[in-house]
C-alpha cells in the first residue's frame, strides 16, 4: 500500500558493460550525486549555509559553487527558519531545492517549516501543492561534539506522514538514494552521518550510472545469515557487520539488515528475516523510547511474525542522556560492535 | 483577579492629525549611516579628553589581561592542532569589547554569552586552569565534562553557560531584563551575539519584547565582519546591526570595538540609562576577527591576508590602549615587564594543559545525574546494565581513567 503512495521511478537502463566499481568517499558520493542532479534539471539547486563559496561546511558541495554559479549554490544568511522557509516555497512554486543544515540538531531552528509547510502541504491542498524538497544534512553522533551537535533525530521525523525519511550507508547508499530523493515529487528527509563522510566503499557499476536511482522504502541485506537478524542503518551497520564477523569466528550466522529507508519502513524484508531467523537485534545511535527499534518491535508483532520469534526483541540503543563531551563519556554512550555482540549473544541465550 | 478585562491606556479611536499625511511618493531609503563613537584615534592619542576618566589601576588591569588573554589564546589554538584538545575558539582582536565592557559592567548583572567573549569571563575571575580543564572535560572541568570546548559558564560569575544553537540567548536575556524590572533590581542582562547571528528570528523577536515590554536588557553586538567565511555583506543590508535597533524604538549606541576608552565609556553611559529609564539599550561595535573562526577553520581561504595585516596592524585594540596608557603616562610598567606577563601567561597555560590531561575522566555515575534534578528508575537500571557490560568487558575499556573507576 505505501508503494502506491510512492512514484517510484526506475530509469535505470542496465549499461554497466562500460562502467566499473570505483572506490570513493561516502562524501564524494554525495558530490556526485549533487553534482549529476544539477547538471539534469535546471530547477535543482543548493542552498545552506556555507555551501558556496566556503565548498561546504563538510567540504561536501566542493566544487559545485565553480562549476553552477551563485545562482544554482546559494549561500544564505545565517538563519535555518528564514532559508528552510525559503525553500518550502520555491518548491511550492516548482523549483527542487537540496536544503543542506550543517547539522540537523540546527534544523530544530526551521522544524515548522519541515513539518507543518512541507510534509502537510500535498495533503491539506488535495493535491494541489507539491512540495518536492530535499532536506539534508549530519545526523546522530559525530565525536566530541556533545549535545546539541549529537542528537539523532531519525525517530521524530520518521514518525510524520507526507515525508520521505532516507539514511544511508555506502556510497551506493548515499549516491543512488540522494538522486532518488532529488526526483521525488515528495519532501525528503535525508540522515547523512559526518564519520562517514570520510569512509570509503566501493561504488559499484550500477550506481556509477548517471541515470540509475535507488528504490526507496527498499533495506538492503547486507549480509546473510540464519540464526539472528541484526537490524540496523547508518554507522550503526557499521558495527553490525564487524559483530556479524565477530559473531561468525563462534559459530554463530547473523543476517545484517541495513534499513536505508526509515519511512517508508521495508516492513517485507524486515518480517521474512525474522520468519527465517526467530530472532532479532535492532540497533541505533538514539534514545531508546519511542525510537527506531520500538517501531520494529511493534510491526513484527503486528505483521505476522510473532508466532515465529523464539526469543523477545533485543534493541542496542544510545545512553538515555544528552550527549556528554568528555571522551571517556561519550565512548560508553552510544553503541558500538561489543554491545551489538553482546545483544545477540542474549537474544541466542538458551538456544543452544 | 481583580480584573477581567483591561483596555488599553492609548485610545486607538480614530482622530485626524494632519501633520502626518504627506501628498507624494517618497519612499525612505539610504539613512544616514550611524558613525562610531571613538576616544583615542590608531596611535593612541587622545581625541575626546572628556572621556579620558577611566582609573589609572583598572586601565593597566584591563591592558594585562588582554596581552594574556592573546597569549592563551595562541597556546590553546596550537593545542588543538597538537591533539591536545579538540576545538577552540580565539578572540584576537577583539578583547577590548570584552574585556572592557565587562569592566564597565556591576558584577551583578546578568552576561548571556556568545562563544567568543573569554574576556568577559576573565574580568570576573575564570582562571586559566578553569577554562582548560574545560576545554579538556576531565573531573574538574565546573562543567562536568558535559560541553564541547569553550562552552563555560558560571553561577558564581553570573554568566550563564554557553550554548551552541546562535542567538537562542538574546531572547533568554530580554527575559531575564524583564524580571529584575518587574521586582525593581539595580540589575541588568547583557547579551553578546555577532553580526551573523543577528540574522536569526530570535534576534528579531529578542529586540521586539526587550523595547515593548520594557526590559532591562544591553544587547552587545559583536561586528567583526565576518561570520564563518560569509562577510557582511552577504549577511545583510542597511545600516549594520544599529540600523536596525531604532526601527524597535531602541536607543542605540555603533562604538569603534578596538578603541578601549570608547567601549568602556559607551557600555557604563548605556548602563546607567537602562537602570534610570528601564529600557532596553543596543550597542554595536565595529571590530575585526583577526584569527580564523575556530580551529575547523582556515580563513586565508576566503580572504586576503593582507586584510588580515591591514587590521592586525593599522587597528590593533592592544596597540591603541599599548600607545594611549604611554602616551599618558599611564602604564607603570615598561615592555620588559609586558614580555614577562606574557611568558607567565604562557607556562601557566602549558601547565594547566599538561595536568588537566593527567587528571582522569568525569565519574561513569555522573553519565546518568543532572539529566533530571534526580536519576529516575530507567536511568538506575540503564546505569546498572552499563557497570554489567563494563565489568564483563572491563579489559577493553579504560576503567581507570574515570574517576572513581566502576
Amino acid at each position: 500500500m505505501y508503494r502506491n503512495l510512492l512514484k517510484l521511478r526506475y530509469a535505470y537502463q542496465p549499461q554497466t558493460s562500460q562502467l566499473t566499481p570505483i572506490k570513493m568517499t561516502v562524501r564524494e558520493a554525495i558530490n556526485l550525486a549533487m553534482d549529476e542532479e544539477l547538471a539534469n534539471d535546471p530547477n535543482v539547486f543548493l542552498i545552506g549555509e556555507e555551501v558556496g563559496q566556503f565548498q561546504g561546511a563538510y567540504k561536501v558541495s566542493k566544487g559545485l559553487f565553480q562549476k553552477y554559479g551563485g545562482d544554482r549554490i546559494i549561500d544564505t544568511p545565517i538563519t535555518e527558519a528564514g532559508f528552510t522557509g525559503i525553500s518550502v516555497g520555491a518548491a511550492l512554486y516548482g523549483l527542487k531545492p537540496i536544503v543542506e543544515f550543517m547539522t540537523w540538531n540546527f534544523a530544530m531552528q526551521a522544524i515548522d517549516h519541515i513539518i507543518n509547510s512541507a510534509a502537510k502541504a500535498h495533503y491539506m491542498s488535495a493535491g494541489d501543492q507539491k512540495a518536492s524538497i530535499v532536506f539534508r544534512g549530519i545526523n546522530g553522533a559525530t565525536a566530541y561534539v556533545a549535545a546539541q551537535h549529537s542528537q539523532c533525530f531519525a525517530s521524530w521525523y520518521s514518525n510524520v506522514p507526507g515525508l520521505i525519511v532516507l539514511a544511508p550507508y555506502d556510497c551506493d547508499d548515499a549516491k543512488s538514494l540522494l538522486k532518488a530523493a532529488v526526483r521525488n515529487p515528495n519532501p525528503v528527509v535525508f540522515l547523512e552521518n559526518e564519520i562517514l563522510y570520510s569512509e570509503s566503499f566501493e561504488l559499484s557499476a550500477e550506481a556509477r550510472d548517471p541515470n540509475y536511482i535507488a528504490p526507496i522504502g527498499k533495506a538492503k541485506i547486507m549480509r546473510k545469515g540464519e540464526h539472528v537478524t541484526i537490524v540496523a542503518f547508518s554507522k550503526m551497520v557499521e558495527y553490525s557487520l564487524r559483530a556479524a564477523e565477530q559473531l561468525f569466528r563462534e559459530g554463530i550466522s547473523c543476517e545484517v539488515i541495513n534499513l536505508r529507508s526509515l519511512r517508508p519502513l521495508d516492513r517485507d524484508t524486515i518480517i521474512e528475516s525474522v520468519k527465517k531467523t526467530g530472532r532479532v537485534v535492532c540497533v541505533e545511535e538514539g534514545w531508546p523510547q519511542s525510537g527506531i527499534g520500538a517501531e520494529i518491535a511493534a510491526l513484527i508483532m503486528e505483521g505476522g511474525a510473532f508466532k515465529y520469534l523464539d526469543a523477545p526483541i533485543q534493541r542496542v540503543t544510545g545512553v538515555e542522556i544528552p550527549t556528554p563531551y568528555a571522551f571517556n563519556l561519550e565512548a560508553i554512550t552510544f553503541p558500538k560492535t561489543e554491545q551489538i555482540v553482546d545483544a545477540v549473544l542474549n537474544v541466542l541465550k538458551g538456544a543452544r | 483577579m481583580k480584573h477581567f478585562m483591561r483596555f488599553s491606556k492609548i485610545s486607538k479611536a480614530f482622530k485626524e492629525v494632519p501633520s502626518q499625511y504627506v501628498y507624494q511618493i517618497n519612499p525612505i531609503k539610504n539613512f544616514e549611516p550611524i558613525k562610531q563613537f571613538r576616544v583615542i584615534d590608531l596611535e593612541g592619542n587622545l581625541i575626546a579628553k572628556e572621556y579620558n576618566n577611566i582609573p589609572k589601576e583598572t586601565l593597566n588591569q584591563i591592558f594585562d589581561l588582554m596581552i594574556s588573554i592573546e597569549e592563551m589564546d595562541n597556546i590553546l589554538y596550537m593545542s588543538q592542532r597538537q591533539g591536545k584538545i579538540s576545538f577552540y575558539m580565539t578572540s584576537f582582536g577583539e578583547t577590548a569589547t570584552t574585556v572592557g565592557t565587562t569592566a564597565a559592567l556591576q558584577p551583578q548583572d546578568f552576561i548571556f554569552p556568545q562563544y567568543r567573549e573569554q574576556g568577559s569571563f576573565m574580568w570576573r575571575g575564570f582562571t586559566i586552569e578553569q577554562i582548560v580543564n574545560q576545554c579538556i572535560g576531565n573531573h574538574l572541568d565546573g562543567g562536568k565534562g558535559r560541553q564541547m570546548p569553550v562552552h563555560y559558564g558560571s553561577k558564581d560569575l553570573n554568566i550563564v553557560t554557553v550554548s551552541s544553537p546562535l542567538t537562542t540567548q538574546v531572547p533568554q536575556a530580554s527575559g531575564a531584563g524583564y524580571g529584575f524590572r518587574v521586582n525593581g533590581e539595580n540589575k541588568i542582562a547583557a547579551t553578546w551575539f555577532g553580526e551573523g547571528a543577528a540574522s536569526e528570528g530570535d534576534f528579531h523577536s529578542a529586540m521586539n519584547f526587550a523595547q515593548t515590554l520594557k526590559c532591562q536588557t544591553l544587547f552587545l553586538c559583536r561586528n567583526n565582519h565576518y561570520a564563518i567565511s560569509t562577510p557582511t555583506d552577504d549577511q545583510f543590508r542597511g545600516d549594520t546591526i544599529a540600523g536596525k535597533a531604532p526601527a524597535y524604538g531602541m536607543r542605540t549606541l555603533k562604538i569603534d570595538g578596538n578603541d578601549l576608552l570608547a567601549v568602556y565609556n559607551g557600555v557604563k553611559y548605556a548602563r546607567e540609562e537602562i537602570i534610570k529609564n528601564k529600557e532596553p539599550f543596543f550597542i554595536e561595535f565595529i571590530t575585526y576577527r583577526i584569527g580564523d573562526h575556530s580551529t575547523s577553520d582556515h580563513s586565508v581561504l576566503y580572504r586576503s591576508q593582507e586584510e588580515i595585516d591591514s587590521w592586525k596592524s593599522g587597528n590593533n585594540p592592544i596597540n591603541r590602549l599599548g600607545l594611549f596608557l604611554k602616551k599618558q603616562g599611564l602604564r607603570q610598567f615598561n615592555d620588559e615587564h609586558d614580555n614577562q606577563i606574557r611568558k607567565d601567561v604562557r607556562n601557566r597555560v602549558i601547565a594547566a594543559l599538561k595536568n588537566g590531561s593527567e587528571q582522569q575522566s568525569p565519574s561513569i555515575q555522573d553519565l546518568f545525574t543532572d539529566v533530571y534534578d534526580e536519576v529516575l528508575p530507567h536511568l538506575q537500571d540503564q546505569y546498572t546494565q552499563l557497570r554489567e557490560h563494563l565489568t564483563k568487558y572491563k579489559d577493553q575499556y579504560p576503567i581507570n581513567k574515570f574517576k572513581g573507576g566502576l
